[in-house]
């Protein structure tokens, strides 16, 4: 590697460093029937993930259709957000299971 | 909304005959017939499965099976735990026997009429037992973890009543 590639490498491990150092991960947890919270926020790069207590199979599925990410008893499921907006989501096996989660850019 | 409430009182009276105005019923007694419904439930989805071609069907069905039997394999772990012996009775008894004339009853349809009535039997279904949760099998529970699994139970199965609405308009 020349001296100015290495320094371009230099530069895009740092650049990645600090898009993770940045990203966080937002955690909700599915306990009987309920999404805590119920209003969470994130920011577009942020990492979701709910967390199942239940004994049950649940579901988050956004009314918009941007994600339906199934979540298995006693089971943690993730997404990266890609889309900013306030986004209601539901369980499709309880629909009674209702939260909103709104991504800023 | 009163007349509302009088006609579900009056449907949960045809369906369990006197069984729930006699006494109060006891934790054994509470314990025989949650299972017993969760029970029906999963024998109406093996019907569904059975017979039915319909995607969002089959699918609901395999969610009550799914559900009913994780809910009833955790309702034996407490009875166990507890050890509380599921005591036989005139309401499972009713709710069995109304079960095994609605299946013989829907034995006889096949197609879109088979999955029309299945899925408002389910509607009607869900309706009936949420209703008995809540008047009578919640607040007759003494034991708290017995009480707080119907209450957890009630939850899950007002979400298959409202899961059973939506599967039903898609029918229409």
């Amino acid at each position: 590697m020349t001296p100015r590639r290495i320094h371009l490498a230099i530069l895009l491990l740092a650049g990645l460093q600090s898009a993770s150092a940045h990203a966080a991960t937002v955690q909700i947890v599915i306990d009987k029937l309920v999404y805590m919270p119920a209003d969470a926020s994130a920011k577009v790069g942020d990492t979701v993930e709910w967390v199942n207590k239940d004994i049950l199979a649940h579901t988050a599925t956004a009314r918009n259709g941007d994600w339906d990410v199934m979540i298995g008893p006693n089971k943690t499921a993730r997404i990266v957000l890609k889309k900013a907006g306030a986004i209601d989501y539901y369980c499709k096996f309880h629909p009674n299971m209702k939260a909103r989660l709104t991504v800023a850019p | 909304m009163l007349a509302k409430t009088i006609s579900s009182i009056a449907a949960l009276c045809l369906l369990t005959g006197a069984a729930f105005a006699q006494q109060k019923l006891t934790d054994p007694q509470i314990a025989h017939i949650a299972y017993t419904a969760g029970q029906i439930d999963i024998e109406a989805a093996k019907q569904a499965l059975a017979k039915s071609k319909n995607k969002d069907v089959r699918a609901f069905a395999n969610d009550m099976v799914r559900d009913h039997t994780a809910v009833n394999k955790q309702a034996l772990a407490l009875v166990k735990k507890l050890k509380v012996k599921p005591e036989d009775n005139a309401t499972s008894q009713a709710l069995t026997k109304q079960a095994a004339a609605k299946r013989a009853e829907l034995a006889k349809l096949n197609g879109a009429a088979f999955d029309k009535a299945y899925v408002d039997n389910e509607v009607a279904y869900h309706k009936t037992v949420n209703n008995a949760l809540e008047t009578q099998l919640i607040p007759s529970a003494s034991n708290a973890e017995l009480k707080g699994l119907l209450q957890t139970g009630l939850k899950i199965f007002q979400g298959h009543e409202q899961h059973a609405e939506h599967v039903d308009a898609g029918l229409k």
